[in-house]
């Protein structure tokens, strides 16, 4: 359980990390927190020749509002973000970071480390997609800006080229009669998900759905929008009996795969019920409000 | 490999060090600066015996190498009890409530155990179970060492 040997960079800015990224493409890897890249390494699953860390470029931490997002830098402590009185303006990623890991791994593990890993069964990547948060990367080309739909590509797969780095994740601040569910099934707390949802919901004066936002993780290769059930809530009043049927085309959208851990049926059913759950207790929220 | 020089602060003593970059801060301390009570169970971060501060935090000193611990102010198993030898709190409290049997565990638990309370002094048994999660004991059957919680809390708190 030691890793293989590689060259160890500590950069202390954007630019520099960017240098040395690009000079060594596909040999090198950035580490952010490290919270899933170590035991890969350490379990020899993954070698790089060049580990290049994070923790030392304070330009990547921070949280600050700008144009209506509350824009989070990638290297931003999972602990950190869970404590921000700034972050409560974005409720599924406040109450989505206690389901990372143990607080040990969340005082280590940062927001853009665990987005741009993109583990299927992670809850920030579904938080990123549901509220169609946009990305900053940086590389020799300089910056662009990519859409949480365009940048989960597969698993542990992104739209990050080999010269780029994930600079901040810029989430939309949901205002109006809103309201919020982060759930998961997990054999026991802080295991990886088996199946997970996040879901916003807006209501007008009339409590009818104005916009309804849900995805999944641990539901496929990438976190997963479920579009239908999402159209399908907007303009509605939906009575007990309806969310049932909602559920059920949540779950329609998503393509679970069997593992050790649990088989599609089951995940499927499961993902049908936390559909259910989440939008009636997003829906209870955001009519209360 | 090269060999990287560090120099930390470990249990408020100034260390320094050499180590390749692949080397984790858990058999840094084990190996390099002979401080043994830091365990090693899983190593790739999912059974806790690991844990220690590291500026104050907690954490699995098997998912962090020892060059990036270089500068900060490291508190392992060795440096809670006081110089005198008397115990910490936490301490105290799975002795009392025998909340170990074999022991491998414990530096692990009572590193996170003293944390968990610097950060939430009086919580609730739920929040106990929650913040013992991520620390895995394969002989007490946890009981003893939810009581010596209870009893670090009432201690802390009061």
């Amino acid at each position: 359980m030691k890793p293989a040997a590689f060259e160890y960079h500590v950069p202390e800015t954007v630019a520099d990390v960017v240098a040395i990224v690009a000079e060594h493409g596909d040999e090198a890897k950035v580490i952010a927190g490290g919270q899933s890249l170590v035991p890969m390494l350490s379990m020899r699953l993954t070698r790089f020749e060049h580990l290049v860390d994070l923790n030392r470029v304070e330009e990547l931490r921070g949280i600050e509002r700008s144009n209506g997002d509350l824009v989070v830098a990638a290297m931003t402590r999972q602990a950190a973000a869970e404590r921000a009185p700034e972050v409560a303006a974005v409720p599924l990623l406040q109450r989505a970071i206690p389901f990372i890991g143990h607080f040990q791994i969340r005082n280590r593990g940062t927001v853009g480390g665990s987005i741009a890993h993109a583990d299927s069964a992670s809850e920030l990547p579904a938080v990123t997609l549901a509220l169609d948060a946009e990305l900053d990367l940086v590389g020799r080309g300089g910056e662009r800006r990519v859409a949480a739909s365009d940048f989960f590509v597969g698993t542990w797969t992104t739209s990050l080229a080999d010269d780029e780095v994930l600079r901040a994740v810029r989430f939309p601040v949901w205002e109006g009669r809103c309201g919020f569910s982060v759930d998961e099934i997990a054999r026991r707390s802080g295991d990886f998900a088996l199946a997970g949802i996040v879901c916003a919901i807006e209501v007008d004066a009339a409590d009818s759905v104005r916009r309804a936002a849900i995805a999944y993780f641990g539901m496929g290769p990438t976190p997963m929008r479920a579009r239908s059930a999402e159209a399908a809530l907007v303009g509605s009043n939906p009575s007990a009996s309806d969310l049932e049927e909602i559920g059920r085309l949540a779950v329609a959208d998503c393509s679970p795969a069997a593992d050790v851990h649990a088989s599609a049926e089951y995940r499927t059913s499961v993902g049908a019920h936390l559909a259910r759950r989440a939008v009636e207790r997003a829906l209870g929220e955001a009519r209360s409000g | 490999m090269a060999e990287h020089d560090i120099t930390l602060t470990v249990n408020g003593q100034l260390r320094h060090g050499r180590a390749e970059a692949r080397k984790t801060l858990a058999d840094f301390l084990r190996e390099d600066l002979a401080l043994t009570g830091t365990h090693l169970g899983c190593e790739h971060g999912v059974c806790g015996a690991c844990t220690v501060l590291v500026d104050g935090a907690a954490v699995r000193s098997c998912l962090m190498f020892a060059v990036q611990a270089a500068d900060a102010e490291v508190t392992t198993i060795e440096g809670l009890a006081a110089p005198d030898g008397s115990l910490n709190p936490v301490q105290d409290a799975f002795r009392e409530e025998h909340g170990l049997q074999c022991g491998f565990c414990t530096p692990g638990f009572v590193m996170t155990m003293h944390a968990f309370l610097l950060d939430n002094p009086a919580p609730t048994d739920d929040e106990i179970k929650e913040g013992l999660s991520g620390n895995v004991c394969r002989c007490t059957g946890y009981q003893g060492i939810l009581q010596a919680a209870r009893r670090a809390a009432g201690v802390m708190s009061s």
